[in-house]
């Protein structure tokens, strides 16, 4: 049994207003060889769940420079300017969690939890209209679990059963995020046989991956190598 | 201040002399990410990252970055010896379990109680949040750096925050381009006046009132 999958096979899950979670970290993590399908299938309406926006033409950023995106539930979109103008033009909703608490949140649903207790943002304006919980004389907010139609993780090595070891500060949200997809897409940098991985060293067990695609590597310019040329955010990939 | 220095450097100067041997550090974004730069040669520290990097080294050379291992802002760095990778959640499970000494963040605001607001300007382009609340609320030490004054002028060290907080009561100690003030149960002390500024010159940037103790320290 193998779940490696040609790219149009594994997209056949992502289509117009679905949910879409993503790995990734500033686009370290963010699969390209996926978001670039995404984009060429013509996907749209997308509510995305990440750790942020990217940058315009790095990582999930790519989606919502070319305007495929509805909402975005994250914890930051600073290094991605097209993400802040949608949002102030009301193109493209965002919806705000700090960083650790959109990480359990995302781990809450990949592993079977109703949500998690939190008492990070008690006593901001994050507490609106959050239910609260006081556990042993201590209040905490009650965040919700998320999942999401589809997941989207980017990992340094697959198995044909989707067991996948990530790339150093690549693994980032990619493993939580890998459990929390009703589907989860793995691409890799290179797929192994059966047997080769050490055990020990897998980090997300194949049997929350439901496809696995050969990832054919970045295909953007990272910001620093663009800026030690030019000193501008990065710029489309060539075609 | 060093011919030609900046006040961001001489801020992110300041900051690096808060971290002790064997700390584990969080550094904001901005001027926090300066202070490495300033930390002494032989003092040990372990750089915590949120996006799954304990001990996290000095930027590579030229010509030898790799695209995976980068900061939390996106920018390549090397490993320090011992180091290790984690996922996000467990980043954030050092952080929310109080297993960081320090973070060193950038402000928009602090109150003389210690309340940071550095996360959102109600009716501008907002960032977002990133990890500066778990930072801010669960770090055992939490430096704030800022500019004293905005652009305006305004003091952006407050009696009370205008601007929504990040976390309640949290800042231990303010490093500015113009002074070092702690927040204590006493209130907020002047510990240190930066040259050329004078304690008068500080009191009169301030809008939070200032402890002015018997003795303040001139940093020159």
């Amino acid at each position: 049994m193998t779940k490696q999958k040609s790219l149009e096979e594994a997209l056949q899950w992502i289509h117009d207003g679905c949910t879409l979670m993503f790995g990734g970290f500033g686009g370290i993590g963010t699969p390209p060889t996926l978001v670039e399908g995404i984009l060429e299938k013509g996907v749209k309406e997308l509510t995305l769940i990440g750790n942020d926006t990217g940058f315009p033409w790095i990582g999930i950023g790519r989606l919502v420079t070319e305007g495929r995106v509805r909402k975005v539930i994250t914890s930051h979109i600073g290094s991605n300017p097209n993400a802040g103008k949608m949002m102030e033009d009301g193109r493209m909703e965002v919806v705000f969690y700090p960083q650790g608490t959109l990480a359990e949140k995302i781990r809450a649903g990949g592993v079977g939890l109703g949500g998690i207790l939190v008492d990070v943002g008690i006593g901001t304006t994050l507490e609106a209209g959050k239910e609260k919980v006081v556990v042993d004389g201590k209040t905490y907010l009650v965040e919700p679990a998320l999942t999401a139609d589809v997941a989207i993780v980017h990992a340094r090595k697959a198995d044909p059963y989707g067991n996948l070891i990530y790339d150093k500060s690549g693994r980032n949200f990619n493993p939580l995020v890998a459990m929390a997809g009703d589907r989860t897409i793995a691409e890799a940098d290179e797929l192994v046989p059966l047997g080769e991985l050490d055990p020990e060293s897998i980090v997300t067990p194949g049997i929350f991956v439901n496809a696995v695609v050969a990832g054919k590597g970045v295909n953007w310019q990272w910001v620093w190598e663009k800026q030690a040329a030019t000193g501008s955010q990065g710029e489309p990939p060539a075609k | 201040m060093g011919v030609g220095e900046t006040s961001r450097d001489r801020i992110a100067r300041r900051a690096a002399r808060e971290i002790k041997d064997g700390m584990v550090v969080n550094l904001g974004i901005g001027i926090p990410t300066r202070v490495a730069d300033f930390i002494p040669e032989g003092t040990h520290v372990v750089f915590h990252a949120e996006n799954g990097i304990l001990g996290a080294g000095p930027s590579p050379a030229a010509g030898e970055e790799d695209g995976f291992l980068c900061n939390a802002g996106g920018y390549p760095v090397t490993l320090a010896i011992g180091a290790s990778y984690c996922d996000s959640a467990i980043a954030f499970a050092m952080i929310r379990r109080g297993a960081i000494d320090m973070t060193v963040l950038g402000a928009l605001e602090v109150s003389e109680q210690g309340d940071l607001a550095n996360w959102i300007v109600p009716g501008k382009r907002t960032a977002g949040i990133g990890g500066a609340m778990e930072l801010a609320q669960k770090a055992k030490r939490v430096v704030a750096v800022m500019n004293h004054v905005n652009r305006d002028g305004k003091s952006k060290i407050r009696k009370q925050c205008e601007l929504p907080l990040t976390a309640q009561r949290c800042v231990d100690l303010i490093i500015t381009e113009m002074a070092v003030m702690e927040v204590t149960d006493e209130g907020l002390v002047l510990r240190e006046v930066m040259s050329p500024y004078t304690v008068e010159d500080v009191i009169g940037c301030t809008e939070a009132k200032l402890v002015i103790p018997r003795h303040v320290d001139r940093i020159t």
